[in-house]
């Protein structure tokens, strides 16, 4: 029977080889136990929330601070935005979040705009202030406007 | 020990074997003889529980095998053993392992009790030795005796033997048919043998079945049906090609066929 | 006009008994599969067969991963540059992996390596009287000879994808950064940024379907195999094809739930 405790050894260094793998595919890709678990929760509304989804980065001066939960109708008009944000990043009251593409035609993430007030940002509130998504079709038919208007 | 009555297993539609009433005695050689075609595998697969009947009993030991669970139908196994007719050696375990398979998976004996079973039986088919060759590397002969070996080795008190010396040279049929006379003598197990090797059947039976077309045509001692007077029993016994069971198996006149008369051209 | 009715008749002929099949196949699954909880239990079996189809199958994966990976950085490379976003060479390379090739590729090469084998050694165990043989020695061949199998294929499966992926990815770091030049944190940064919990549970899920799927269905082609040596010969040419076919028809329609 010592051939089959080799092939049970083999075996269990196959298994664990292959558990490692989805581990590892997991934790480092996947993104478990990171942003997502931990964190309190920011409202914001939006006039147009432009193609931000579920998943999409909150970004503070440039660098991740947390991601988009949820995006929903609003009184059939708004567009209200629930933003999860990591423990210890702290946000004044008056700062301000706007909608931005990472590069010309990338994805679309929200950035947050620090404010100055000594006061914080705690979990449920809403920000004063917004700023729609900056929409190309928009941009373009803008700019054809204030052509003709010349 | 076996018993069947009104015996019937049909293949879409068609009857292999047509009511047959057998009577299996303990302690006996029983051998069932016939030609190909005759029903005598279908017979023993049923006889072992392999295939279920389309309609009559098998009583074996008091319960009937066509009625019985699955799960009786295992234990009732434990006491039945049975050689292939091509061994069914399994090819991934040495002779060692497959003599020792049915202890392994059925007992929970000492590994070295079990060594010593395994021992005691080769040596019974004089393969004691041999017990780290693989099933590749064997005659077909000495595979028949490890299969022999290994349906002893729960000593079964009943043993099935699908067409023991079919593929064997004179000698080794010689010693696979003396060993199931043998060991039938010596242990009191009964045996079943499925053959078409006449002489061979003869020799060792204390019983003969015959069929033909799914039906006992004869039954008694090997000296009674060397007596028989049925033609069919005589023609099979003697081996000639033409009598009451015809050599050619075609069902339209030759004539016709020769001539393509219109209707008469048989499909491929 | 004769020869169209028969034509027709036999179209219909060959369906019906594909669905017949069909429902054979399925009914033949699941009562397997129930064995699962039924007792001896086969563990040091499973064990056996994990070693068979998963082991024995490693090197062709990680083999068939690493050129993959490979492959895919070298193509996806000189596609990006022109539009100059070499920088998504990285996602470009997980994503295809993980989502579609990972699990694809290396249940068409598991079909190839372990799938035949299972159909072939199942036949061969039946043309000579292996299974009835187990049978006799009331040991349920079910249990001991298909469900072993069909699990291992489930377990085994899963493991490979994931083994593939990873081979498949770090091959791709090392053409994409060492040999093209693209920059190595950018690569690896992109990857961690767009490739979603989501994605890899989609290439794991198809694994284990995948898995099922040929361990049942090379399973179910020996078994009911014609007892003779050309039969077997047929249906492990037949198991293969159909497992390849029934992986890429599934892949569609789980991509098609998971997108």
């Amino acid at each position: 029977m010592s051939g089959y405790k080799k092939i049970e050894m083999v075996v269990g260094v196959f298994v664990l080889v292959g558990v490692i793998s989805i581990a590892w595919l997991a934790m480092e890709l996947g993104g478990v136990g990171g942003l997502s678990s931990n964190g309190y929760k920011l409202v914001a509304v939006f006039d147009d929330a432009g193609g931000v989804r579920k998943g999409s980065d909150v970004m503070l001066a440039g660098v991740p601070i947390g991601q988009v939960v949820s995006v929903t109708l609003k009184d059939n008009e708004e567009a209200e935005m629930v933003l999860n944000i990591k423990d210890g990043v702290l946000i004044a009251s008056d700062a301000t979040v706007s909608i931005r593409t990472k590069g010309l035609i990338g994805e679309k993430f929200v950035r947050v705009n620090q404010g100055s007030e000594e006061d914080y940002l705690a979990e449920g509130d809403e920000f004063e202030d917004t700023e729609s998504a900056i929409n190309i079709e928009d941009l373009i038919s803008k700019y054809i406007f204030s052509g003709d208007a010349k | 020990m076996i018993k069947t009555q009104a015996l019937v297993r049909s293949f879409d539609g068609v009857k292999a074997l047509d009511d047959v009433d057998l009577h299996i005695e303990k302690k006996k050689v029983t051998v069932i003889m016939g030609g190909s075609g005759s029903g005598k595998t279908t017979l023993l697969r049923l006889l072992a529980g392999l295939d279920k009947p389309t309609a009559g009993s098998i009583m074996f030991a008091g319960e009937d095998l066509a009625k019985v669970s699955r799960k009786r139908l295992y234990e009732l196994r434990m006491r039945v053993g049975m050689v292939f007719q091509y061994s069914a050696l399994l090819n991934s375990l040495d002779v060692y392992e497959n003599v020792a398979f049915p202890l392994h998976e059925h007992t929970d004996l000492d590994e070295s009790v079990i060594q010593t079973m395994v021992t005691m039986k080769l040596e019974q088919v004089g393969l004691r030795g041999f017990e780290r060759m693989m099933p590749s590397q064997l005659s077909g002969g000495m595979a028949k005796r490890v299969a022999f070996a290994r349906a002893l080795v729960m000593d079964p008190q009943v043993v099935f033997f699908d067409e023991p010396t079919s593929g064997l040279d004179p000698i080794s049929a010689g010693v696979v048919s003396s060993l199931i006379h043998e060991t039938t003598a010596k242990t009191r197990m009964t045996s079943v043998v499925v053959t078409h090797d006449v002489q061979a059947g003869l020799d060792i039976a204390d019983h003969v079945i015959l069929l033909w077309q799914g039906k006992v045509i004869a039954e008694g001692n090997p000296e009674s049906i060397k007596q028989s007077e049925d033609p069919r029993v005589q023609q099979f016994i003697k081996g000639e090609p033409n009598g009451p069971i015809p050599f050619s198996r075609s069902q339209t006149a030759y004539i016709d066929d020769l001539l393509h008369k219109p209707g008469c051209v048989r499909m491929s | 006009m004769q020869a169209m009715m028969n034509m027709v008749g036999q179209v219909g002929r060959n369906t019906l008994q594909a669905i017949a099949k069909l429902g054979d196949a399925t009914i033949f699954g699941i009562t397997t599969l129930r064995l699962f909880f039924a007792r001896p239990w086969q563990g040091k079996h499973f064990v056996m067969q994990m070693y068979a189809v998963g082991v024995g199958s490693l090197i062709i994966i990680v083999i068939t991963g690493a050129f993959t990976g490979m492959v895919l950085a070298l193509q996806g490379y000189h596609m990006l540059v022109k539009v100059g976003t070499e920088a998504l060479l990285g996602p470009w390379v997980a994503l295809s992996l993980i989502r579609e090739l990972g699990p694809v590729l290396a249940a068409l090469m598991f079909v190839g390596r372990a799938g035949s084998s299972i159909t072939a050694e199942i036949g061969i165990m039946r043309v000579t009287e292996q299974m009835d043989a187990l049978e006799m020695m009331a040991v349920n061949p079910q249990s001991r000879v298909m469900l072993t199998r069909i699990i291992a294929c489930a377990i085994s499966l899963p493991l490979l994808v994931a083994i593939f992926d990873a081979v498949g990815l770090f091959a791709g770091y090392v053409i994409g950064v060492d040999m093209l030049g693209v920059n190595g944190g950018v690569y690896i940064g992109e990857t961690i940024d767009k490739v979603a919990l989501n994605d890899i549970q989609a290439g794991f899920t198809k694994s284990v379907y995948f898995g099922l799927l040929v361990g049942i269905i090379c399973t179910y082609m020996g078994q009911r195999a014609t007892a003779t040596t050309e039969g077997v010969a047929k249906a492990t040419t037949q198991a293969v094809m159909l497992c390849s076919v029934m992986v890429l028809i599934l892949d569609y329609i789980i991509t098609s739930f998971y997108l």
